[in-house]
């Protein structure tokens, strides 16, 4: 069986899923950072397949880009991460609620 | 000419802003003169106009501005004048005047002095429009106009709680005339398919005599309402309540005349259904009965002068339903003038006697006021109709028509209601002005008004008068544009008959009203003597219970309805609708608190759901934009279009 678009997209999804139910369920902040790393990357997958079944670059151009950008805010994130955990000496989500309205 | 058109009708507008800026201010002479000046040069700019309408016999007619033009529907801002408007004009400006010099007089003590003026050169303006207008939406501009400055005016004492109880009442029966007036303009245009005068009566004998006759019937229904016609009669004695000048101008001389106007105006449809003619003359014909029945008993001066002129106003119907346009239009022009003047003269006396109105409290004033005394006889014998005042030319000619046409029970009505015009006029004359002093037994000084208001008022007497003498100059102007009959009785000893028959008949009114009330026997009635316990007295004292049903059998079951409205139906339905709403929204602001917890993860799982919920979206919406011709058909098929 040869591998086509519909098995890439199948994955993507699957992917994107399981960073999504990681995102609703996790409360642990540097868990969450994965899910979000996961969805992203689920995302990218379906860039590189699309673009590569169009024989158009664009797409892998965008994942590259998606790459740097979820690069950067996870190192931001990470940041914040361990400042709140020096201050607080916890990362569980339920304990940040300071933006309570 | 034109630019005497604009100045007659637009100088009482800018003497009513004048007035107005000092609205809110203590008492200012200027905010009296400035509306008077105006007026007078109003009332110059209309004389000039006579003077070229009788000369060329010609009219003017001029187009200021569009007002509305919408597909088949034109509607200028068109003025008029012609034989008829220009009448009306003098007379309004002439009464107006005369009336605006007295009021600098007779409201000088008043701390709203200013106000009164904006509000009665407003009135000036409006029925400046109303008789001007060369359409029916003007005319009824002019006419809403009247009505709302009549409101200001009788309630201009609105600390009074009678005043604004008479002012409402004025003005919520003349909304119920106004509407049959409304159809029947409405009626008029989707006939005819315009609003101008002469486009549209000359549509009209085109039309069927239904249509015609219903035109006809709701036209006259916002003239008995203008003009206090029986059953909406009841306004025009509690609008005795404003100021005397508004009396004497408003519901005199001018503005409960427009009825009589609009009649003649329309003259040409009503030429067209005898029948509607004849039903508003013995409308009239009662109505001039009936209001001097009940100013016979009346103890209140100026009703009793506000009954002579529902009646009077009967005696134009009378002659406008039967077709002589230009003997009603007469007697309006000659009525004004010793109408305003009689109530003119009921001003002094109030002033005199510190706003006395019962003449039985008065008596032997005419020592005292003798300038007032000669006036008002003066004005009464014109009322009266004796020869050679204006009354004895206008009215009498009223007298004839109706024996000319046949019609003779209309005319022995107006007959005997003439002998008793005659009686009650001559009470109050005698009552007020002759006999003992009975005002000393209450302590009044009376004096005399202020010289200058018996100045400005002497027009008027002049009027009163002379205006017989220009009957036959007025006959050939006016008919130019109404019907030119003559009412001549053909035998000349049935002509001497009857006009010195009518002479006798009220000379003797007069004669036994002076006798029974110059006697020395007259007291303060006090509710005891034989008379006023009688049926009849009561009957016509308490204006035939008429008010009484109204309050009982209309105005009580209305509100109750109201109250059953306001309780049932606006507080449980509408508000609570409305009410229901806001409360929904509030509840989904309380319930949804919760998404705003500030965690984190929570915030993330409305997220999700949102994004969820936008997919599905574009998802269905995207099958259905793949498949719209099978989700057609099946819409088709359930009954959807």
């Amino acid at each position: 069986m040869e591998i086509g678009l519909n098995h890439y997209l199948v994955l993507s999804t699957i992917l994107f899923s399981i960073g999504l139910i990681g995102v609703m369920r996790r409360k642990n902040l540097l868990m969450l950072f994965f899910a979000t790393e996961i969805l992203l990357n689920s995302v990218n997958i379906s860039f590189a397949a699309i673009s590569h079944y169009n024989g158009d670059l664009t797409g892998q151009m965008f994942a590259f880009f998606v790459i740097a950008i979820a690069a950067s805010e996870v190192a931001v994130g990470l940041g914040l991460l361990i400042l709140w955990h020096k201050r607080h000496n916890n990362i569980d989500l339920d304990s940040m609620s300071t933006m309570r309205g | 000419m034109e630019m005497f058109l604009y100045i007659a009708l637009f100088a009482p507008l800018v003497g009513s802003m004048f007035a107005a800026l000092f609205s809110a201010k203590p008492k200012t002479l200027i905010a009296g003169i400035i509306p008077s000046a105006l007026l007078f040069v109003s009332f110059i700019a209309s004389s000039i106009l006579l003077v070229y309408v009788l000369q060329t016999g010609s009219s003017i007619h001029v187009e200021m501005m569009t007002w509305m033009a919408t597909g088949e529907l034109y509607i200028p801002f068109g003025f008029v004048v012609d034989q008829v408007s220009v009448t009306m004009m003098m007379v309004v400006t002439l009464v107006s005047t005369v009336v605006h010099v007295y009021a600098i007089g007779y409201m000088s003590h008043d701390k709203s002095f200013n106000r009164f003026f904006a509000w009665l050169s407003a009135f000036v303006f409006s029925m400046m429009i109303l008789v001007m207008s060369d359409n029916f939406a003007g005319l009824f501009i002019g006419w809403e106009g009247v009505g709302l400055c009549s409101w200001g005016l009788i309630g201009f004492w609105y600390h009074k709680e009678s005043a604004t109880w008479a002012a409402n009442e004025a003005f919520i029966m003349n909304r119920i005339a106004d509407l049959g007036m409304l159809i029947g303009i409405f009626l008029i245009y989707w006939n005819t398919g315009t609003l101008q005068y002469d486009e549209a009566f000359a549509a009209m004998p085109a039309l069927e005599t239904d249509v015609l006759t219903w035109m006809g019937i709701f036209l006259f229904i916002g003239a008995m309402g203008k003009s206090a016609q029986f059953p909406l009669h009841t306004w025009l004695a509690d609008a005795m309540e404003g100021p005397t000048p508004v009396s004497a101008l408003i519901h005199a001389a001018t503005m409960v005349t427009a009825g009589v106007y609009l009649i003649v105006r329309a003259s040409p449809l009503y030429d067209l259904i005898p029948n509607v003619g004849l039903f508003i003359a013995s409308l009239g014909a009662f109505v001039a009965l009936f209001a001097a029945s009940m100013a016979l008993v009346n103890r209140d001066m100026k009703r009793i002068i506000a009954y002579s002129t529902l009646s009077q106003l009967g005696y134009m119907f009378a002659a406008a339903g039967l077709g002589a346009y230009w003997v009603a239009l007469f007697h309006l022009m000659a009525h004004a003038f010793f109408k305003a003047l009689l109530f003119l003269g009921a001003g002094n006396v109030m002033h005199a006697m510190k706003d006395e109105l019962d003449p039985f409290k008065m008596g032997g004033l005419k020592k005292v006021m003798k300038g007032t005394f000669i006036m008002m006889t003066v004005a009464s014998v014109a009322l009266a109709g004796i020869f050679p005042l204006a009354g004895f030319f206008s009215k009498d000619l009223i007298l004839e028509v109706a024996f000319i046409d046949n019609h003779y029970i209309i005319y022995s009505v107006l007959l005997f209601t003439a002998a008793l015009t005659a009686f009650y006029s001559f009470r109050l004359v005698a009552l007020i002005f002759h006999g003992e002093e009975r005002y000393k037994l209450f302590g009044i000084d009376p004096h005399e008004a202020y010289k200058f208001m018996l100045v400005a008022m002497s027009p008027l007497l002049l009027l009163a008068v002379i205006a017989g003498v220009f009957k036959m100059t007025y006959f050939e102007m006016v008919t130019q544009v109404l019907p030119a009959t003559e009412y001549h009785i053909d035998s000349p000893i049935v002509y001497w008959i009857i006009t010195i028959g009518t002479q006798l008949l009220v000379g003797a009114a007069i004669f036994y009203a002076y006798k029974k009330y110059t006697s020395r026997d007259i007291k303060v009635p006090d509710g005891t003597s034989a008379m006023e316990k009688s049926f009849g007295y009561k009957l016509l004292s308490n204006q035939y219970y008429i008010p009484y049903i109204y309050e009982e059998f209309v105005a009580k079951p209305y509100g109750k309805i109201s109250a059953f409205f306001w309780s049932e139906i606006d507080q449980k339905i509408i508000d609570a609708s409305v009410d229901g709403i806001a409360k929904a929204f509030y509840n989904t602001g309380e319930n949804t608190r919760e998404m705003h917890s500030g965690n984190l993860s929570t915030m993330l799982k409305w997220m999700v759901a949102g994004t969820v919920g936008m997919l599905s979206l574009a998802v269905v919406f995207g099958l259905a934009a793949r498949h719209s011709d099978g989700v057609a058909s099946i819409l088709s098929a359930i009954g959807v279009k």
